[in-house]
């Protein structure tokens, strides 16, 4: 493998990792408060779609991403009343948001555009598009550093570049302001903050609310980023991605971002070279690749690579008194 | 007592007429990509409503939602006396088998697979022979000598395709390469513009400037991506010319529309057996349009019709990825 393949390959994992960087850390914000969300990829499901819509009929990319975000943001509200204010059982809320949206979206797809629950091709102006870094075309013939700032810095959509800061912002929100320690404590042992005078449930509608927000800036970038359209179910399972990559970091914002990386270096290794041939091994099938992340992570919740402690008040909903 | 009677009359009467209305009512099954994956399903579609306009008369359709429903909307179908049955794509061949001896009075037709019953007409395209004469424009048109192909589900009939276009584009210009990719081994791989479009990119980076995908969902993506790269693109089963306008060099058309408009008008008459359509029978062909009348050069035009005419004398031999699950050329 050359260095422009390895830059080109580096430069795919970066597009192929940033939907699973944000779903990955509204994962973190919610489940660090004690609330389980597998409905990650639903959010971004009715997110994709929206952004989209919105985007096809207004023909701005802007509107099109408040669109996703609200109908994400909505959707972790219902996850919230029902597992916060009813106390239901989170998983299954999951589960239903899951099926919801990937009905809904068909649904109303197929009404507005009556293309079979797609909306039309994105032109220009309703989509987000890559951006060319100053003096990319210029420094692109210096060896060495020019191909790694032309293809792999420069060129990428703004939701991009937005990924890593955003990982940073949240890591500092976490573990370095009173409102992140509140939110982790509320995720670990809800009693000692309700003890301390400060509400359980308002913390954990703030977190699940800010899992809504990443959640909608993983779907609208798939749909308006990456590709230029919706398509149905076009999540194709990132979010459950995105939660084992949550797991994997053992619910830690700088090994999310490192999971994620990896898991979308696995993707575009997978897509650029079908069959690796590996001396003394022979060829491995493209399916062994494609299951990598899942294995991984099988790996770690057996403890081989240390053990993965979810919050310990993770999954239970607060009673106050009873 | 009497009016029980004539109530009873009327009845009947009614009952017979909506079974005859049923009977005489077509009915179409779409796979699960979907009846408007502007591609293969949807020119299944257009052919029940070029039916529909031209006879006035109604069918009834079902769009599968899993897997699982296959059987059980072939049985709800053949049990309401729908007849015939048409179903549109290869996944349906051991549900068929299954359900169609059950009605041994309805006909079915399935597209893209053969079914050994007495009630069924199985109708194979040569995909291979299409996928020749757009691999052979490729050939024509590439400047780089390296051409791509994005595969949807990596199955024996999209190696067909695969096949097919290696040796068009190796014939027109026999020093090319041809990068080859399949999606992946899922049904989820028709449906995945995300990951068709990394492919695309991926195969760009690699010198590609003609692409050609036969993905279903998915080559919306192929076909986006190379739009923006500026390169061409190959759409595949409908004419896919009109998605973008002056990057789609042609699209390999599948003629799925006018089996079902023929399966629809003959009825229940319809011969059983199995019936293979090529470039003779023009089931296949490439698609010239107003949207890609620059792309395409006379001289380009006159050759590919030669090789056609080869092809069809059979002068020139396609190899047929499925006649032995090898693909000479690579």
């Amino acid at each position: 493998m050359d260095f422009v393949t390895a830059v080109q390959t580096l430069d795919s994992m970066m597009r192929l990792s940033t939907p699973l960087i944000f779903a990955c850390l509204a994962g973190l914000f919610s489940e660090r408060a004690g609330i389980f969300d597998i409905g990650l990829e639903g959010k971004m499901l009715a997110s994709a779609f929206f952004s989209a819509a919105v985007a096809a009929l207004t023909d701005s990319v802007l509107l099109g991403l408040i669109a996703g975000l609200t109908a994400s943001m909505a959707l972790a509200l219902v996850h919230g009343v029902a597992s916060i204010t009813f106390r239901g059982n989170q998983l299954i809320s999951g589960v239903a948001i899951n099926f919801f949206a990937s009905g809904m979206t068909a649904l109303i797809g197929q009404n507005l555009f009556k293309i079979g629950g797609r909306t039309p091709s994105l032109g220009d102006k309703g989509r987000f598009l890559p951006i060319d870094l100053p003096f990319s075309e210029t420094l692109a013939n210096i060896p060495l550093v020019g191909p790694l700032y032309s293809e792999l810095i420069s060129g990428h959509t703004v939701l991009v570049y937005f990924s890593i800061p955003t990982v940073i912002l949240s890591w500092w929100i976490l573990f370095h302001t009173r409102f992140g320690l509140r939110l982790r404590a509320v995720g670990e042992n809800p009693e000692a903050v309700d003890t301390a005078g400060l509400s359980v449930s308002a913390h954990r509608y703030q977190a699940v609310l800010i899992c809504g927000l990443l959640c909608g800036l993983a779907g609208a970038y798939l749909s308006t980023g990456m590709a230029a359209g919706f398509i149905r179910d076009m999540t194709a399972g990132k979010g459950f991605i995105a939660l084992a990559a949550l797991i994997f970091a053992k619910w830690r914002p700088g090994f999310a971002l490192i999971a994620c990386l990896l898991f979308g270096l696995l993707e575009a290794v997978a897509i650029r070279f079908q069959n690796i041939e590996i001396a003394m091994v022979g060829t491995i099938p493209l399916q062994l690749m494609q299951a990598l992340p899942y294995i991984l992570t099988v790996i770690i919740l057996a403890g081989f690579i240390g053990k993965a402690i979810p919050p310990k008040a993770g999954g239970i909903p607060y009673f106050k008194e009873r | 007592m009497k009016i029980f009677q004539w109530f009873a009359a009327v009845l009947s009467v009614l009952a017979a007429t909506s079974l005859t209305q049923a009977m005489a009512k077509p009915a179409i099954i779409y796979d699960l990509a979907g009846k408007f994956d502007k591609s293969y399903n949807e020119s299944a579609f257009s052919g029940a409503e070029a039916w529909k306009a031209k006879s006035g008369s109604d069918y009834r359709e079902i769009e599968l939602q899993s897997q699982a429903q296959r059987e059980q909307a072939l049985r709800r179908l053949a049990g309401a006396g729908n007849n015939p049955v048409v179903m549109t794509g290869f996944a349906f061949q051991t549900s068929l088998s299954a359900v169609a001896p059950e009605f041994p009075d309805t006909k079915f037709v399935i597209i893209d697979s053969v079914v050994d019953e007495p009630n069924v007409r199985s109708v194979i395209f040569k995909e291979h022979e299409g996928s020749f004469l757009v691999g052979y424009l490729a050939g024509l048109t590439t400047k780089t000598d390296v051409v791509g192909f994005v595969g949807g589900m990596d199955i024996p009939l999209i190696r067909r395709f695969a096949c097919g276009y290696v040796q068009g584009v190796k014939a027109a210009n026999p020093d090319s390469k041809v990068i080859q990719n399949m999606t992946g081994n899922e049904p989820s791989a028709w449906n995945d513009p995300v990951k068709g479009g990394e492919l695309t990119k991926a195969q760009i980076a690699a010198g590609a400037d003609v692409v050609y995908h036969a993905a279903g969902g998915t080559g919306v993506g192929v076909l986006q991506a190379a739009a923006d790269a500026g390169i061409y693109g190959i759409g595949v089963d409908a004419n896919q010319n009109y998605i973008h306008p002056g990057s789609v060099l042609t699209s390999m058309i599948k003629r799925v529309d006018l089996i079902v408009e023929e399966s629809f008008t003959v009825g229940p008459d319809i011969p059983s057996g199995v019936f293979a359509l090529g470039l003779a029978e023009d089931g296949v062909g490439y698609a010239l349009d107003d949207y890609n009348k620059d792309l395409i050069s006379g001289a380009s035009k006159d050759k590919v019709a030669e090789v056609r005419q080869q092809v069809i004398a059979g002068d020139l031999m396609v190899h047929n990825y499925t006649d032995d699950d090898n693909c000479p050329v690579n």
